[in-house]
């Protein structure tokens, strides 16, 4: 590991001051951050530590809505009463992701701002064009069965591993930050994500030093609520595919739908063009058809993950069944 | 800085890359903990902070004063096991051994977990009061990796102690 100036903040504030130095990493959890460093894949020259901030709290918020302090560990936000009566989804996403230990540090910021596990990303040895931009792409004609078939460009394929942050792009959090100009800026989840494109190495539209300081949800979404993850072992990996969903049926027809999807994109991801093809549809085979052809449209499969397209659009549609699967039977 | 290890009070000059595991192996002589994977996907390295577990090999160890650390050294002694060491040995719940405290560690924050209703993924969703099944221990203790696969004896020793406490 390169050696950093270590700083603690013990406000929002003066964290976004110590900041301001060029090269540094806000330190929370620090279970991918310190992973990546022992790797000098990232290579902060200061690191500034805000686990002392008063941002550990959840909050009911007048709207019926909940605000989540950036520092509110995975595994407190997956059993908090609130988050498995209202977004039961989101408390499937959380521990559904990495091991009890793991939960018990990383945070709700952090997790967002996690990096893709593209094993050509943590090879120092390969090319990798977000490690080390300009040097090329090992993972287009590698392995890469964990990668991304939505979302990708010539330069990167490397998914994003979330699954809280599939599950709170189905749910439409707001991501509020504080600026290193010390102002307050929400963003829609799906703004804070970039694609890769030609920067694969630049991930979101934070800019250098700007603070996570909460996750707000709206409202919960009409309907029945549910994250599926498909991965390689029972417990303790990845997803391959991951759908989190949230359906409304009455009178024999789909009112409202809310779906995203990890394991495929190179982002969290979710398409308007798969609710809508559910909206007004009779729950069944054929409009589930529709929804992940919808999905699917745009999707490619670079050798060792061609298998993501038909097993993302089984998951999908066994979970619109089981969205839509009418009760006591 | 000044940090918490088993009840005692340590004073200690370390480099701030140094992680909590090689704080506590290689300046405090504390060897209980392993080093395995040293990236936070094998377990070896777990211990409690404040009653939580974690993965020692992923925090910085300047990160921690103020903080309760409870490493295996602190759970049981040869004379006075811990309920959890005692179960281990009755079944057979290790082959090499390596991976022991940090199960063992892990099983008792695990345990904690479980007394406050945390959930797990296969819980049955809206239930506060969670059945320890073999399928829940399973999947709470999944970040605790036994290259010599002692997994049924394991989940037997921990099953024996949740049972006795419950």
């Amino acid at each position: 590991m390169k050696t950093f100036d270590y700083r603690r903040a013990d406000s929002p504030a003066a964290a976004v001051g110590a900041a301001a130095a060029a090269r540094t990493r806000y330190i929370a959890g620090g279970t991918n951050l310190l992973d990546l460093m022992k790797l000098q894949i990232e290579t902060p020259e200061r690191l500034v530590d805000i686990n002392r901030l008063d941002l550990h709290d959840v909050e009911d918020v007048a709207d019926g809505g909940l605000r989540i302090g950036a520092l509110v560990p995975n595994s407190d936000l997956a059993a908090h009463p609130a988050v498995r009566e209202r977004y039961p989804l989101l408390s499937s996403a959380l521990l559904a992701g990495a091991s009890g230990q793991l939960r018990n540090k990383a945070t709700t910021g952090g997790n967002l701002l996690q990096r893709t596990r593209c094993y050509y990303f943590y090879d120092t040895a390969t090319r990798c064009n977000k490690r080390d931009p300009g040097s090329g792409c090992s993972a287009r004609e590698g392995v890469n069965r964990i990668l991304a078939v939505l979302g990708t460009s010539d330069q990167c394929i490397a998914s994003h591993p979330s699954d809280m942050a599939v599950a709170m792009r189905a749910l439409e959090a707001t991501i509020v930050t504080l600026t290193p100009a010390g102002a307050t800026r929400r963003l829609a989840i799906g703004e804070l994500y970039r694609l890769p494109g030609d920067t694969p190495h630049i991930e979101t539209v934070l800019e250098p030093g700007e603070l996570i300081t909460h996750v707000e949800l709206p409202p919960p979404p009409p309907g029945r609520q549910l994250y599926r993850k498909v991965r390689d072992r029972a417990s303790y990996a990845f997803a391959l595919v991951s759908v989190a969903g949230a359906v409304a049926v009455e009178a024999g027809e789909i009112r409202a739908a809310r779906l995203a999807f990890g394991g495929i994109g190179t982002m969290p991801w979710r398409d308007p063009a798969v609710e809508a093809a559910l909206i007004g549809q009779a729950p069944g085979r054929p409009a589930f058809e529709a929804a992940a052809d919808a999905l699917l449209r745009d999707a490619r499969g670079h050798g060792s993950n061609d298998f993501k397209l038909p097993l993302a659009r089984r998951t999908l549609v066994a979970c619109l069944a089981e969205l839509t699967r009418e009760t006591g039977r | 800085m000044r940090i918490r290890i088993n009840g005692d009070t340590h004073e200690v000059d370390v480099d701030v890359r140094t992680s909590l595991l090689d704080l506590l192996r290689e300046h405090l002589g504390l060897t209980g903990s392993k080093k395995g994977c040293d990236h936070g996907q094998c377990g070896a390295c777990t211990v409690l902070i404040n009653g939580r577990r974690i993965n020692s090999c992923l925090t910085l160890a300047v990160m921690h004063d103020d903080d309760e650390i409870v490493t295996i050294e602190g759970l049981g002694s040869p004379a006075a096991l811990h309920p959890l060491q005692a179960a281990f040995v009755r079944h057979d719940g290790f082959q090499c051994g390596y991976c022991t405290p940090g199960q063992i560690c892990s099983a008792v924050g695990m345990l904690d977990e479980v007394a406050k209703g945390w959930p797990s993924l296969v819980s049955e969703p809206g239930t506060d009061a969670v059945a320890l099944t073999d399928e829940e221990i399973r999947e709470r203790m999944s970040g605790n990796l036994c290259r010599c696969s002692a997994y049924p004896n394991i989940v037997d020793a921990i099953r024996d102690v949740a049972g006795a406490g419950a």
